[in-house]
């Protein structure tokens, strides 16, 4: 059982705030199921999901991009939809399935996506690749992507600064639909 | 981001029961706006009373006298994807689909898109005066780099822009706000929801201390077969609008029955002009007439020094809507425009 805390962004708080903020909170146990097994941490409330299975859990293939809601690299699934870790609280998601980039594969078997990127190129540092992929499995269960245009929007929430996009996108496109679009 | 209690309300009544009106307690739902403020200090907060998990009947309901009410704790892509919402209202479909990305879409509630704060840079750099996040403190967009800021309904004190876009479709639909507090529930015409900035730009809205928003109500007429939705950015997903525009008709032939037009991206709430509206009655759907539409809506515009093209963009962007209001299926991604050689 681990008791995590932010310690981060102290400094930068005025003073006042931390004054009359209030004392002695307690950790509270979060229950969630990540990746298949059932899980208890404990957090403090402000601790985000991200922070949650990173620190906590050790599940660092989740990324820590902007930790804003802009990039898009922490993106994970709960329950069953494609979420930013960073922008919710890790308390928020009691009683929630998690699914991260390590939970995608099956056993020693790669999750297509995960093979697709490799056969695609559609990586250069990967920093973003957990994100995408994990995305990219939220967007083929939304059902809502056809062509390839509707893909590039439906993934905009994901960004890459190496300018891969184009063959994350030839991978998605590879595998959506059992691959009849490669 | 400093320390605060968090509590779990199983439903409405407890949710306002957790909000001690005169302490830094805030409710939480999706969390996408408020949870970033808290990190960077702008918003805070003494307790978080969570609001996910109230009970709600159906997150859509079809009402008797024609009104779809949307629950307020649904998310934004459960809306936009709502068979409902889009067979009826696509007005609003796409508009919240131009918005953020697919993930936060999956988190954000109608509730929380209607209460989320600016992007202003300034509001969000504490290092700098903002009469929005410390009355009194100054207004450095003023004079300073202004190009996303308001162009209409401005005040000495702040030039902001209300960031929504499902909230621009909402204004041209026109939308009923349901809330409730401490006193009991009322319902908010969307024009009367946001506010102006005037001397109390620290107040986005019209919500009383400790009131929640619980469903969105959609007037029995939908504009479902002539709409459209421009968002204008720069770049071409996942950007805040420069300028957006709500448009819908209802025709009659050739000519226009009923017309709606709402702007975002140029003030402090979705900004719509009756006059425009009234114009266009029993006018033909014209290049010519929806530009006359947009001198009316752009009256008393008032540029700062690097937002100026938006008076024009917005004018431009009004006839534009206007076109792709009459063809729907120049809407999809990647779609072209209609041509516009006619303009």
């Amino acid at each position: 059982m681990l008791i995590i805390s932010r310690h981060t962004s102290m400094e930068t708080i005025n003073p006042e705030i931390r004054l009359s903020a209030p004392e002695h909170i307690a950790p509270s146990t979060v229950t969630f199921t990540v990746n298949r097994i059932q899980t208890s941490v404990q957090v403090l409330p402000w601790v985000s999901l991200l922070d949650a299975l990173r620190d906590a859990l050790d599940l660092t293939g989740v990324k820590k991009g902007c930790d804003h809601g802009q990039c898009g690299a922490c993106t994970v699934l709960c329950d069953g939809k494609r979420i930013l870790s960073c922008l919710t609280l890790a308390v928020m998601k009691s009683g929630s399935e998690i699914t991260t980039i390590e939970g995608v594969a099956e056993s020693d078997q790669l999750h297509p996506l995960q093979q697709a990127f490799i056969d695609h190129d559609a990586f250069q540092c990967g920093y973003c690749t957990p994100g995408q992929i994990c995305s990219a499995i939220g967007m083929m269960q939304e059902g809502k992507a056809r062509t390839r245009a509707e893909v590039k929007e439906l993934m905009s929430g994901n960004l890459c600064r190496c300018g891969a996009n184009t063959n994350i996108i030839d991978a998605i496109m590879a595998v959506k639909d059992g691959g009849t679009n490669a | 981001m400093h320390n605060f209690f968090y509590t779990r309300a199983n439903s409405i009544e407890e949710a306002i029961d957790g909000i001690r009106v005169d302490s830094a307690a805030k409710y939480v739902a999706g969390g996408t706006n408020l949870i970033d403020l808290l990190k960077y200090n702008i918003e805070r907060a003494d307790v978080l009373v969570d609001v996910n998990h109230v009970e709600v009947f159906p997150d859509a309901e079809q009402m008797a006298d024609g009104c779809l009410r949307l629950s307020a704790f649904m998310t934004n892509a459960d809306t936009a994807y709502h068979p409902l919402v889009e067979k009826k209202y696509p007005l609003l479909s796409e508009a919240i689909l131009a918005g953020a990305s697919a993930q936060i879409r999956n988190m954000a509630t109608n509730g929380g898109n209607l209460l989320q704060r600016t992007r202003c840079y300034y509001f969000y750099d504490p290092a700098m005066p903002c009469n929005k996040r410390e009355p009194g403190s100054g207004c450095p967009a003023l004079n300073g780099y202004n190009r996303m800021m308001a162009i209409l309904g401005t005040s000495s004190e702040c030039i902001a822009v209300f960031p929504s876009d499902m909230c621009v479709a909402l204004a041209a639909l026109g939308a009923v706000v349901e809330v409730e507090g401490p006193s009991g529930q009322r319902h908010i015409p969307f024009s009367e929801f946001h506010r102006l900035p005037g001397r109390t730009p620290h107040l986005d809205n019209n919500l009383e201390a400790g009131e929640i928003i619980t469903a969105i109500c959609l007037p029995p007429e939908g504009f479902s077969r002539n709409y459209a939705y421009l968002k204008l950015r720069d770049r071409n997903s996942y950007a805040f609008a420069l300028v957006s525009v709500a448009l819908a008709l209802e025709m009659d032939g050739e000519c226009i029955r009923e017309a709606r037009i709402a702007l975002g991206g140029v003030a402090h709430k979705p900004w719509r002009v009756p006059d425009a509206e009234d114009f266009l009655q029993g006018r033909e759907a014209t290049p010519g007439n929806f530009a006359a539409a947009a001198d009316l809506i752009l009256q008393g515009a008032q540029a700062f020094e690097h937002n100026g093209f938006k008076i024009e963009l917005a004018k431009k962007a009004i006839v534009r809507a206007g076109k792709m209001a009459l063809h729907p299926e120049t809407h999809l991604p990647g779609a072209q425009p209609p041509s516009f050689e006619n303009l």
